[in-house]
């Protein structure tokens, strides 16, 4: 234990900064996955296979082209990173917050479509019934919608917690791999994995990240089971 | 209160070309399956928009396609309860409850909580979970869910049809007393003429998108040729009558009409009280002469207004008693045995125990009980 337990400063970083960087994408990706999923299984638009091919994108693409059009599009010469970094003062390549945009753009698929499912699987003939009891929309999705997919947003978010904590081609391709700033935990187990006697650090780390993934497994599982429980659906 | 709907509209291969104007208490769209009636309480409340057309309620236009006017339904005030209740399965009976009367100004709120509870009887569902709940008890909350949003006009969509025998039993007299105490008008989907000749006062009757026949239930459950073929000899007379008198002893009602005296048994109404009657067609024997010694106990004199003969092997014969309308389904064989013919005097016989699921009358000021009239026949 006291082995386990016995991190050298840069081992630290890299734990919090992967919990961060992984919760901040999570946090970060919600509302607009919840959008997207909204406009995804409800929506009746021109270029909706076109915003769910989009969406998917990540899944398919090999992680590093992602991160490389990410370079692209947010670096500092990019034309929506050098947008932000004159306007806002935003900067993402070879950031912390570069890696959380990595990781929210690789995950937002499956929150996307965790979501979407469980919207799809809301009966909208409750919807119908809310709205002749004088609900207005947004009354009905705040009462009746959000509350019956809410299994669905936890799933979700949950997954995206767990695809972020992993991310590594994207990441790395992105915003590299800087000791206290980028180095997430795969990107420090991969480092050791290159230099000679780094398994010990290496084996310390991997077994940190199981253990992080299943309290967030058991996590989900406790939220959705007292969730369940109050939906007691049919 | 009035309702006036003319509209049109087309879902897929069906259409649907409707118009009628009804000032009942409880009026219902009968009709078969597909003839129409859900799309039809679907554009009353708002959940489809017509193709074309105006729906009035109480002098506020809801829907006017040619004015460009759409009330959607969170506006409408219109209470609807479902044939599959729809409460919502993450809230609990009180929550459910509450919901309705939430979104409804404080000002117009008219329905008390208390009474709108005891009412229905469902006080002690308040905290439990819908899915926890039986058939009957899910539709009596939804009931009490749309009352208490205090709406303008009840829409009830076959609330009944997923319900066995018993528990509609259970509900009809809840919908009677809301009928009878709160005087909200009421739209009710059905395709069964019991629920339709015991709970309404006006019928639009439906067939493949149009209305067939429109007015006083009385009046339209008459004409049994409106009515399905299978269920022709459901239809019959509906009458108002008053009790006049009771016999303790054999536990006998004596009610009379302009039709005359009938005697019915274990009806629990006090002698003044008005109450509804429903003689089915297929329950009336016709007689030539006055039948004796036989133990049907109404025998009422009248003359042949018409016979109608369908394509199969009944007749339905109108019997005129005194100015009101007798109906009698009754086999062709027998009709042409007895010569019936128009004007020719005869009697309608009627057995006491045949009078079962009649009801009170939507009379105002009625004092009658609410419980039901005899037993099913066994």
């Amino acid at each position: 234990m006291q082995w386990l337990l016995d991190l050298t400063p840069d081992e630290w970083n890299a734990v919090r900064l992967s919990i961060k960087v992984a919760t901040v994408a999570m946090l970060f990706s919600l509302p607009p996955g919840i959008l997207i999923a909204l406009l995804l299984a409800r929506g009746k638009f021109w270029g909706k296979s076109v915003l769910n091919g989009l969406v998917h994108l990540p899944l398919i693409l090999p992680p590093v082209v992602t991160g490389y059009l990410l370079l692209l599009t947010f670096g500092k010469r990019g034309p929506v990173g050098a947008f932000l970094d004159q306007h806002f003062g935003i900067v993402f390549s070879f950031r912390w917050t570069g890696a959380a945009l990595a990781c929210g753009v690789m995950a937002f698929p499956l929150l996307v479509r965790a979501i979407r499912l469980s919207i799809e699987a809301v009966d909208r003939r409750l919807e119908a019934a809310a709205g002749t009891l004088g609900a207005n929309p947004a009354w009905v999705f705040g009462t009746i919608t959000l509350p019956l997919i809410l299994p669905g947003i936890i799933a979700g978010m949950i997954l995206c917690f767990a695809k972020a904590m992993g991310e590594f081609g994207a990441t790395i391709t992105f915003v590299s791999n800087i000791p206290g700033e980028t180095q997430t935990l795969p990107s420090a187990i991969y480092t050791f994995t290159q230099v000679p006697g780094g398994d010990e650090g290496a084996l310390r780390l991997t077994i940190i990240s199981i253990i992080i993934a299943m309290a967030a497994l058991v996590a989900s599982e406790v939220m959705a089971r007292r969730v369940g429980r109050r939906l007691d659906v049919e | 209160m009035s309702l006036s709907v003319d509209i049109r509209h087309r879902l897929g291969a069906f259409s649907l070309d409707a118009a009628f104007e009804t000032r009942g208490r409880l009026t219902a769209l009968f009709g078969p399956s597909g003839s129409g009636k859900t799309s039809l309480v679907n554009l009353i409340g708002g959940l489809l928009r017509p193709d074309s057309g105006k729906i009035v309620a109480d002098g506020r236009v809801l829907v006017d396609t040619a004015a460009g006017v759409f009330v959607p339904k969170h506006k409408r005030r219109i209470g609807y309860v479902f044939q599959d209740a729809r409460l919502f399965p993450h809230m609990t009976v009180v929550q459910n409850l509450r919901f309705g009367r939430f979104f409804t100004p404080a000002a117009e709120r008219y329905a008390a909580w208390d009474s709108v509870i005891d009412l229905l009887g469902i006080g002690h569902l308040l905290d439990r979970k819908p899915n926890s709940l039986s058939g009957g008890e899910k539709q009596r909350v939804a009931i009490g869910r749309a009352l208490l949003a205090s709406p303008k006009l009840i829409l009830m969509d076959e609330p009944l049809a997923s319900l066995d025998d018993r528990r509609k039993a259970e509900i009809m007299p809840y919908i009677e007393r809301l009928r009878d105490e709160t005087g909200i008008p009421i739209v009710y989907v059905s395709h069964s003429v019991a629920e339709v000749a015991r709970l309404a006062t006006d019928m639009v009757v439906l067939d493949e998108g149009r209305v067939a026949a429109a007015g006083p239930t009385s009046q339209i459950l008459q004409r049994l040729d409106l009515l399905p073929e299978e269920e022709r000899g459901e239809g019959g007379a509906v009458l108002d009558m008053r009790v006049t008198a009771r016999d303790e002893a054999f536990g006998m009602s004596t009610l009379a009409s302009a039709v005359g005296e009938i005697h019915v048994a274990g009806l629990d109404a006090a002698p003044g009280a008005t109450v509804r009657v429903r003689i089915r067609a297929r329950d009336v024997i016709v007689a030539t002469e006055r039948p004796r010694g036989i133990s049907a106990l109404n025998i009422l004199p009248g003359r042949i207004a018409g016979v109608a003969f369908g394509n199969g092997h009944f007749a339905d014969v109108s019997i005129d008693c005194s100015g009101e309308t007798i109906s009698a389904r009754i086999t062709r064989q027998s009709a042409e045995m007895l010569g019936l013919a128009p004007d020719l005097p005869v009697f309608a016989v009627v057995k006491s125990v045949t009078f079962d699921r009649a009801n009170t009358a939507p009379a105002a000021g009625s004092d009658a009980s609410h419980e039901t009239m005899g037993n099913e026949v066994g």
